[in-house]
């Protein structure tokens, strides 16, 4: 695995709070390989969640870079940026945040609407992407009609509409019980087989066990970074 | 998908939409209404001044129309004249005067008018026919009724009344022969029109007395003719009288009507601040309850542009159906403003306060609609412009 899909040069993150100066993110450097599956794990606070969104491209480093595909996505105008994240990086988030007004396969819909792609190829693949993570029958319902488990696969099938390279997530499972959080470590999995490259932010050891490659986090540092399989 | 989303959004706070539509239909109405008061009256006027088809109207020099009780003497004389002038096509004397009417034990007054029924522009006949005879009268809605007359009766009809000695002047016996509805006049106006010389006759005084005198002369000009060019030939040819355009007269209406013109544009003003308010609000509500969603649309990919002009599609969305609910509120208020003050002392019932003009309707609505997109960028902008991870993070909390 040569190939870097992604490369993050001395990450910084500072905060103003007050007048009090807050290091969320202290000096990272990490390169992800295509097709890697990566956890990131540590202590709450470490800055995991930051140096996520700042890999993500929603957020901007207070020094340091972060390349992706060949692009120093640090450096794009907020246009330029969104446009990027809208064709190469999924979001998942823990509390899901779906649009609460739309259905299961509109809201999948969005983000290939935004790439303008017609509208009856979004429906068609927005029902394979409802059959992939195991809801074709739900296409119709509202994120309130569904449960949690579900409503975070529509996340996931929403973060693969355009078919990006990167999939980020943050505590994917942090809001389900044991039972859909097992499934839904079982969908990350299928995911990243089927060719897309993972890196999520958790607490959860099953989640972390399921990565390639775990990166351990301390006070804004990596501490350890190891290849379990 | 924007128009889905904005429909979405718009559609799952039902109720607070509804409320939010039905607050600036409210206003849009008070708009219209507004707009319609500072034009309608103005344009009533001029209706019911151009209605017979009089577009001059000749008083004594100095005077407006019946302002005062100033006669122009030799009428025949003048009328002669005016029937020389190019252009003039009728001439229509009108002398205004009082008639005491004696039903039984009580006498009626009434305004009447010295008309020639032949070309008159005052009344127009509902029921019966016009004066033939010099004997004959039409008289309004409110003096039949006062009076207990019909069509076909006759009636003592005196021009001078003195109240001690019980004693009639110019006394004549006239016959009823129509119901007439007087132009100018307020609604319950008890008034009569008979011939012209009848009047000028029955005026108290010696009878060697020159009577031959009118209030004023209304004159139409040829079609095709410039208005003003006979106007000034008439000056020329009669330099006693003052000879007075529908322009003229719109002009004095409008200076008369300025005060409630303004009153109208402040009042049209706030309602559409008002508007105008109750949409940003909304909005803005709308937007702050929804921040994770428009930040976590910003990190999937949505464009800042598409995620303001959605909230703004919000924006109009709630405007327009406001102001369409307006606008058939407005006529309705309208209509109903309109029957009270048609009793308005001393207006022609014919005068509409409020009038409905097409164009109208479209500015208000185009006020309205601009306001809506006004009220709808401020708010989705900021929304949209938020920082993604940090609101995140706030709204994960919240
Ligand atoms: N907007 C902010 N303003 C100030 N401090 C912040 C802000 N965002 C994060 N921090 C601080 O940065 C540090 C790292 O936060 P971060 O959310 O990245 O931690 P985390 O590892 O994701 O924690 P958790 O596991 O609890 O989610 C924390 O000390 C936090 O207080
Ligand atoms: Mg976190």
């Amino acid at each position: 695995m040569s190939d870097v899909v992604m490369k993050a040069s001395d990450l910084r993150r500072e905060y103003h709070m007050g007048g009090e100066l807050v290091r969320a993110v202290r000096g990272v450097t990490l390169e992800i390989a295509r097709g890697d599956y990566v956890a990131i794990v540590g202590p709450s606070g470490c800055g995991k969640s930051t140096l996520l969104n700042l890999l993500g491209g929603i957020d901007r480093p207070t020094t340091g870079s972060v390349t992706i595909e060949g692009s120093r996505i640090d450096q794009l105008s907020d246009a330029a940026a969104t446009r990027f994240r809208l064709h190469h990086i999924g979001f998942v988030f823990q509390r899901f945040y779906l649009m609460p007004a739309l259905t299961a396969i509109e809201n999948i819909e969005l983000p290939m609407a935004e790439a303008k792609i017609p509208r009856d190829k979004r429906v068609r693949r927005g029902r394979e992407l409802l059959a992939y993570v195991g809801l074709e029958a739900r296409y119709g319902h509202r994120p309130a009609q569904l449960s949690g488990g579900e409503q975070q696969r529509v996340a996931i099938a929403r973060a693969l509409a355009n078919k990006p390279q990167l999939l980020l997530a943050d505590e994917p499972t942090g809001e389900l019980d044991a039972k859909t959080g097992t499934e839904m470590i079982e969908l990350l999995a299928q995911v990243n087989r089927d060719g897309t490259t993972i890196v999520v932010v958790t607490h959860d050891e099953d989640l972390a066990g399921a990565a390639h490659r775990v990166v351990h986090m301390r006070d804004g540092v990596v501490v350890d970074d190891r290849r379990q399989r | 998908m924007l128009l889905r989303l904005a429909w979405a959004t718009l559609t799952r706070h039902r109720s607070r939409t509804l409320l939010a539509i039905l607050g600036v239909a409210v206003s849009a109405a008070m708009l219209l209404d507004m707009v319609m008061l500072s034009s309608g009256m103005r344009a009533s006027f001029r209706t019911l001044l151009l209605s017979r088809g009089f577009q001059l109207r000749l008083a004594p020099k100095g005077t407006l129309p019946f302002d005062t009780d100033a006669t122009i003497p030799d009428a025949s004389g003048v009328m002669r004249v005016l029937r020389t002038i190019p252009g003039v096509t009728t001439v229509s004397p009108v002398l205004g005067g009082q008639l005491h009417i004696v039903r039984g034990a009580r006498t009626i007054a009434a305004t009447a008018l010295g008309v020639d029924p032949a070309v008159q522009g005052d009344y127009e006949i509902t029921q019966g026919r016009a004066p033939a005879s010099p004997l004959e009268l039409v008289a309004s809605d409110d003096f039949l009724r006062a009076s207990g007359a019909r069509i076909g009766d006759t009636l003592s009809a005196a021009s001078g009344y003195d109240a001690q000695l019980r004693s009639f002047s110019g006394q004549r016996v006239l016959t009823i022969v129509g119901r007439a509805h007087f132009l100018y006049m307020p609604a319950e106006q008890r008034a009569v029109a008979i011939p012209l010389a009848t009047l000028q006759q029955m005026q108290p005084g010696p009878a060697t007395q020159n009577r031959d005198h009118v209030s004023l002369f209304m004159v139409k000009a040829r079609e095709g003719e410039p208005v003003d060019s006979v106007l000034r030939r008439i000056e020329t040819a009669l330099p006693r009288v003052s000879a007075i355009s529908t322009e003229t007269a719109m002009r004095q209406v409008d200076e008369r009507l300025s005060y409630f013109r303004q009153l109208a544009l402040i009042l049209g003003a706030v309602s559409l601040a008002v508007g105008f308010l109750l949409v940003t609000t909304l909005v803005t509500v709308s937007v702050n309850e929804r921040l994770g969603e428009i930040v976590v649309m910003r990190a999937i990919g949505v464009a800042r542009g598409r995620i303001v002009l959605q909230i703004v599609i919000e924006g109009i969305a709630i405007m327009v159906s406001g102001a369409l609910g307006g606008l058939g509120l407005g006529l309705v208020t309208a209509r109903y403003l309109n029957s009270i003050l048609a009793s308005f002392p001393g207006l022609p019932a014919a005068i509409d306060f409020f009038l409905f003009e097409p164009h109208d309707a479209w500015f208000a609505l185009g006020l309205l609609t601009v306001a809506g997109i006004l009220a709808g960028i401020y708010p989705s902008w900021r929304g949209a412009s938020l920082p993604i991870a940090v609101t995140l993070r706030e709204e994960a909390v919240g």
